[in-house]
């Protein structure tokens, strides 16, 4: 299959003549990233790529590992949403050890605690991250632009995104045992209930919680009504949509099958059970980025990139199940007029829907009884492999395992939220610089138009840089021209050369 | 609040190396008191700010071990800018769980993951000039600067992270009792 090629990806004028400039490291999101530009005589943009600078590798040092180590192993992946990893392992062992079908009390406690995770990274994400572009501007006062401008400018919605994000860690805390790197969910169910008392103590806030979510999200619709324009053109690109979807076709985070929709909005795959999914998606490589580029085989690397998280589970999905967010996600699609929403600032919007449908399900989940039964596990016939799926806040997130009969782990693939919006970004930030940065001098405002086209998706680069490797054995650095000018590094005596050369 | 007369408002930076953010999320679930915090100190480089170069600074938080030539990069500018510099969370500390790499035949790794695993197309070894030169090894911060204080905890917790900052910021000797060390 050939290998994709977008506009702008690549330089087509010699690179050694064109002026770079880099956004290193990226703000204001999580992880480790930069956005790199080359510009010819006249400022145009003949360049642009996102990279994923950094590898860690968790693939491969987890072979070898007894299985039961793997759920609380994996969420060191990414301590923004740990509970996502934890589950979506977890998921995959529960296969393993036979336990498809978990007792309700084990069921209702990991999507209370998945729901949590909902709640406290999308608030992370809107209010402490993004909400400093949106309330003051793209090109606004650097020094402000930041969560701490936002106290001093608007202090009842910095306060309520600090204490939304608190009630979600809390859920995890209660539900996980911690609110970084619980312990919750194991191979077959979960290890502890919820008492009533630790009900009744979430209840008493749950309330608050909701009206908060609601309030959020007739913020976002204010922002995109005072500038339609600018919300549905801003680093807009059409392109697939990914998701998992549950029973009966209603946005369900924890749990479902595959579904992608083209870009005008049809099915091209449907209940694609997820044991299948590498039937549906293969990965390509690029030489400038650890992160790995996903698409739908069947339609091939050019066509068949698609985006994930938010924007793609709202317009992917038939309904939600809870009453105020079905009825935000009704206005939602009716802004489209009938189209597939492409436009990255307007993941926001779907992602404070998605936050208001966490507060509701956990309401729901409160008041169920079983949350306080005494059936955490079960376990049956074992397997050799496991799979598990789960929609964490940024997207749709794959965990594959072989396990040998000794227990150990033989084989581990991940494939993260964040690596299936990799194409989606690098599109986004090419169309904002065409855009918005050709021609003009680059202030640090306007180069800030590239990273709030990012921020909208949430990425987490922080697992996006799981992929284990090490430089190859004869490592060349290049310059722009392809001229060699770095060497094979190895540590620790090459520690000082190495920062040296930085 | 604004401190005394007299008194600058102290400057805090924090920066994740080959850390999972987890560490900066517990920095984070100190909740409501991260508003007291931010009425005592001024963030300098930090994800929550868009600067992108630490200045001159008072405190620096380093979530995370050294995996990359950048990672070496920004601890020494860290270390250079900082009066005092923390090493916050197991992996500034020892590697932590990143370091399980160091045992393991690499070069065959990186093979498998980006030209030989499952479902990939055009299967190569990334190696562009713009992404840093990897490290055989993970290391932790101390084996490359002078650190003066490791906070251990895979993350502290947010509590912990509070008592020493307020230890620090009121002028005493920063002490985590039991509880605080207490993990799982
Ligand atoms: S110490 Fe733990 S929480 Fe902190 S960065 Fe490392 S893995 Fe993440």
């Amino acid at each position: 299959m050939a290998t994709a090629a977008f506009p702008l990806e690549t330089a087509t004028t010699d690179s050694g003549s064109l002026r770079r400039v880099a956004l290193d490291p990226l703000s204001r999101v999580e992880g480790h990233g930069k956005v790199t530009l080359l510009l010819d005589d006249a400022g145009q943009v003949q360049q642009a790529r996102l990279h994923i600078v950094e590898f860690r590798g968790f693939e491969k040092f987890i072979q070898g590992r007894p299985y039961w180590e793997v759920p609380v192993m994996v969420q060191r992946l990414c301590g923004i949403c740990p509970v996502s990893h934890h589950l979506a392992a977890a998921k995959a062992l529960d296969h393993i050890v036979g336990a498809d079908d978990l007792p309700p009390t084990a069921e209702k406690l990991r999507r209370l605690m998945h729901a949590g995770q909902i709640l406290q990274s999308h608030a992370l994400h809107f209010f402490h991250l993004s909400s400093p572009d949106l309330l003051f501007g793209f090109a606004s006062d650097a020094a402000r632009r930041n969560i701490v401008g936002i106290a001093a400018a608007h202090p009842e919605i910095a306060r309520q995104g600090v204490l939304l994000r608190r009630f979600g860690q809390e859920i995890i805390r209660l539900t996980a045992g911690r609110r970084v790197h619980g312990t919750g969910a194991v191979p077959g169910g979960v290890n502890r209930a919820l008492s009533r008392a630790e009900r009744a103590q979430l209840l008493a806030e749950i309330d608050q919680v909701i009206a908060w979510s609601r309030q959020a999200v007739q913020l976002v619709k204010r922002l995109h009504a005072a500038d339609p324009e600018l919300y549905d053109e801003f680093g807009t690109s059409r392109s697939n949509l990914l998701s998992i979807v549950g029973a009966g076709g209603v946005l369900d985070f924890y749990d479902g099958r595959l579904r992608a929709r083209d870009a005008d909005g049809r099915l091209l795959a449907d209940a694609v059970h997820v044991r299948n999914y590498a039937e549906l998606i293969s990965e390509e490589v690029k030489p400038w980025s650890y992160m790995k580029f996903p698409f739908l085989t069947a339609i091939g690397p050019q066509e068949g990139w698609y985006k994930v998280g938010p924007l793609a589970r709202m317009q992917n999905c038939d309904a939600i199940a809870t009453p105020l967010a079905e009825a935000e996600r009704r206005e939602f699609i009716a802004h489209g007029g009938g189209r597939v929403i492409h436009a990255p600032l307007a993941y926001h919007w779907a992602r404070m829907i998605e936050m208001l449908h966490a507060a509701e399900a956990i309401k729901d989940l409160l008041h169920d009884d079983d949350l306080s039964g005494s059936e955490l596990r079960s376990s049956g016939a074992r397997h050799h492999e496991g799979i598990g799926v789960i929609e964490a806040p940024r997207g749709t997130l794959i965990h594959h395992y072989r396990v040998g009969d000794d227990d150990l782990v033989t084989m581990c693939n991940l494939i993260v939220s964040t690596t299936h919006n990799n194409q989606p970004m690098n599109e986004a930030v090419r169309r904002v610089a065409q855009r918005h940065l050709n021609g003009h001098e680059l202030t640090e405002g306007l180069l800030n138009h590239i990273e709030v086209a990012i921020r909208c998706f949430d990425p987490c680069l922080s697992c996006a840089t799981h992929a284990l490797g090490k430089m190859p054995l004869q490592l060349e650095l290049q310059d722009a021209s392809g001229r060699v000018i770095g060497r094979q590094g190895s540590a620790p005596a090459d520690l000082s050369s190495a920062a040296g050369s930085t | 609040m604004n401190p005394p007369v007299g008194q600058r408002k102290l400057r805090l930076a924090t920066t994740s190396l080959a850390g999972c953010f987890g560490c900066h999320m517990s920095l984070l679930d100190i909740d409501e008191r991260l508003f007291e915090l931010l009425d005592r100190v001024d963030l300098d480089r930090s994800p929550l700010t868009d600067i992108k170069r630490c200045g001159p600074c008072d405190i620096g938080l380093i979530e995370g071990g050294i995996c990359n030539a950048e990672n070496v990069h920004v601890l020494r500018e860290f270390r250079q800018q900082c009066k005092v510099l923390i090493a916050l969370g197991a992996c500034a500390v020892n590697g932590g769980l990143p370091a399980q790499r160091n045992h393991l035949d690499l070069g065959q790794c990186l093979q498998e993951v980006y030209r030989t695993g499952p479902g990939i197309v055009g299967g190569q070894v990334p190696n562009d000039p713009e992404l840093p030169l990897p490290l055989n090894q993970v290391h932790p911060v101390h084996e490359i600067v002078r650190i003066d204080y490791f906070i251990p905890g895979c993350p502290p917790s947010g509590d912990a992270i509070w008592k020493f900052l307020t230890d620090l910021l009121d002028g005493r000797t920063p002490r985590l009792g039991h509880p605080l060390l207490h993990f799982d």
